[in-house]
């Protein structure tokens, strides 16, 4: 088991981050002065929609009404048996609407902005599936949505800019650089500081400036919580291991944070593996990165030996990102998340397992976490029980995969 | 007194505001930059701002960002960033040289290693767009420790409250982003800047530049009856960007730029 922490200090998950935003040396507020206020106005909003119960009674109608919550703890018979090991089971952040776990986030900063009195919603996406989510709430509370979007993503996530489109959100592409997550995110950046007081910017995963990555961890919250407790009716015990694919972040951490404190859970993120770990060939930060700076916070970045930030490549592009949420560079130097990584064609392999074998066509980001839990659920015994995030559903992903497949035959 | 006191004594002794100029470092690339840097350096420039080139450069408009990309695409690095500054110093020794630049790639080689290098590379200052005050605490002991220069910025939406703060942080100029936005040329100028620099300079002694979307000569005149010093960075690198490929008319046409801009800062 992984869970001998590496610090005797007792672990208190709601002792951070502090009120800069620090996890440890990572984290903080790392941007441009023109959205300094900005930001301590949304910390101000955030912590004030927090202790009211109003606010947190209108999310959780919202979460069930609108989202579908809360979500199946799925047992995977088929998978167990395959693996012949640990016994899976599936978190169905699939089957929320909009197809991911993005919505819980989404929902949450939506209220937020209303309540902030802003009208105008920016947003920037990677696989499409935060920039759904977005796009689904403005038309709900009807605000006005532009979504930035890398041009090569655009490409691989063509029906998630319809469906965006479709909802009424403005998708723009992004040229800059290699045209994925890194320069939507710029470019949503440059958004926000020219219309920051007309705008908030829901940013889509535990990543950026504080007050961002702990807001959007405990919009996430819910998943461990629920989790937590159908695990306990199941199995009558917790898991042993959880496993989340981790781009910036945010589902593993909402997955994982319930779980914290209870050492004996090994909790494990799988980065993308990409076509291996070379530079430029992947996204497996805590694999081939090191401390930097970028884009609002302090964390494990790919890099060069000069600070200039690397390509990354990933078969999904949720995982497409060159740095890492903050709080997940913390925990994983205490040893109490530890990272693996999955490569492009264990991915590919397992996305087409999953769905001969249950009905489930997970997204490509999930089936990250899935192939390594399988890989995993081999070395435990039957005796053993694996909870595996599955974050997203993979409809968006058929036709990327179908152009793959043909090419590898 | 240090190259950055000095310059903007100089001009205001002249009754002028300083005209600062922002160039990228290595764009498009180290011998033309070079070239570029001593062409606007002779035609009225008191400050050179060197952006230095970042991939993900989020405070920038489309102008700086292709410059930035040039520079990186021509391998320009850390090493020939610091070469470039001492070659602008074997014929410019009094004219102060502020870096414009992105944190990580301080943070990236040691914060007190940069400042060090940096200094010993002839550099003045150092102004660094994503880090606000509460995280700048490496780079003031390094500046301090290596006597290199820290600009704050401060925004329009930056409170009363909060200048104090950022004046406390900077030991050479405060340098006031004139409108909510990136880098880039804009037709209409903003407004309120005589009153945001009264506010700043309610708070500091230190000089008081304004940038972000001057780029014309009456721009120029109008900012400068206000404040210490005018920056204007993507007038100048559009003359790059619209050269390429042909140094004699770049050369001719940021001399002229250059030298027309130089103009509007007189009182």
């Amino acid at each position: 088991m992984g869970a001998a922490a590496k610090t005797a200090e007792p672990l208190d998950r709601f002792s951070l981050p502090d009120a800069a935003g620090h996890f440890g040396p990572y984290g903080g507020v790392f941007v441009p002065e023109t959205l300094m206020t900005a930001l301590e106005e949304l910390g101000a909003a955030y912590a004030a929609s927090k202790a009211d119960p109003a606010f947190q009674t209108e999310l959780r109608q919202q979460l069930r009404d609108y989202a579908g919550r809360p979500t199946p703890l799925y047992f995977a018979e088929q998978l167990t048996r395959h693996c012949g090991g640990a016994r899976i089971y599936l978190k169905r952040e699939d089957l929320l609407h909009t197809g991911a776990h993005k919505i819980n986030n989404a929902l949450g900063q939506a209220l937020l902005a209303r309540r902030m009195g802003k009208r105008r919603i920016i947003a920037e996406t990677g696989a499409g599936q935060h920039g759904v989510a977005t796009a689904a709430v403005c038309a709900k509370f009807g605000f006005e949505c532009v979504i930035y979007m890398g041009a090569v993503d655009m490409e691989r996530q063509a029906l998630n800019v319809f469906r965006m489109r479709l909802m009424g959100a403005e998708v723009r592409g992004v040229e800059a650089g290699q045209k994925t997550l890194k320069e939507a995110i710029n470019e949503a950046m440059r958004d926000w500081v020219t219309n920051v007081r007309t705008t908030h910017y829901i940013l889509g995963t535990a990543y950026g400036a504080h007050p961002y990555p702990m807001m959007v961890r405990d919009f996430h919250r819910v998943i461990g919580l629920e989790a937590r407790e159908q695990i306990l009716a199941q199995e009558k015990r917790l898991p042993d291991e959880l496993i989340s694919c981790v781009g910036g972040g945010s589902n593993a951490i909402g997955l994982f944070f319930e779980f914290l404190e209870d050492l004996a859970v090994r909790l494990v993120g799988v980065e993308a593996g990409g076509r291996g770990i070379r530079p430029g060939e992947h996204a497996a930060r805590f694999a081939g990165g090191r401390l930097g700076v970028l884009q609002g916070c302090k964390t494990f970045l790919l890099q060069n030996a000069d600070g200039q930030i690397d390509q990354t490549h990933s078969v999904s592009a949720g995982l497409d990102y060159a740095a890492v949420g903050p709080e997940h560079a913390f925990y994983r130097d205490r040893g109490r998340i530890e990272f693996e990584y999955a490569t492009d064609d264990e991915v590919l392999e397992v996305f087409r397992l999953c769905s001969r074998l249950e009905g489930i066509i997970p997204a490509l980001e999930s089936t990250h976490a899935l192939a390594y839990a399988m890989k995993r659920a081999r070395e435990l015994g039957p005796d053993r029980v694996i909870v595996v995030n599955l974050s997203g559903r993979g409809d968006k992903d058929v036709q990327q995969v179908e152009r793959m497949l043909k090419k590898q035959t | 007194m240090d190259r950055i006191a000095q310059a903007f004594a100089r001009a205001g002794a002249q009754n002028r505001a300083a005209f600062v100029a922002y160039l990228c470092a290595g764009d498009p690339d180290f011998d033309t930059s070079l070239a570029a840097c001593r062409t606007v350096l002779a035609c009225g420039v008191d400050l050179l701002e060197l952006g230095v080139p970042f991939s993900d450069p989020l405070a920038d408009g489309l102008t700086n960002q292709l410059a930035a990309q040039r520079a990186l695409a021509a391998g320009m690095t850390c090493a020939r960033v610091f070469e470039l500054v001492r070659a602008l110093r074997s014929d410019h020794p009094d004219t102060p040289i502020v870096f414009y630049t992105y944190y990580n790639l301080v943070f990236t080689h040691g914060v007190d290693a940069y400042v060090r290098a940096a200094r010993a590379a002839g550099v003045d200052g150092l102004l660094t767009l994503d880090l606000p005050p509460e995280e700048a605490g490496e780079v003031l002991a390094a500046g301090q420790a290596h006597d290199l220069k820290t600009v704050f910025i401060v925004a329009p939406t930056t409170p009363d409250s909060r200048i104090p703060k950022i004046t406390a942080a900077a030991t050479g100029f405060i340098y006031y982003v004139s409108r909510e936005g990136v880098t880039g040329v804009r037709a209409e100028m903003a407004g309120g800047i005589p009153e945001a620099v009264t506010r700043i300079r309610a708070h500091t002694t230190l000089p008081v530049v304004v940038g972000f979307g001057i780029s014309r000569r009456e721009q120029v005149s109008q900012v400068a009856r206000s404040a210490d010093g005018v920056v204007v960075g993507s007038a100048l690198v559009n003359c790059i960007q619209e050269n390429l490929g042909h140094p004699a008319r770049m050369a001719a046409r940021l001399g002229a730029v250059a030298s027309d801009l130089a103009a509007g800062t007189a009182r």
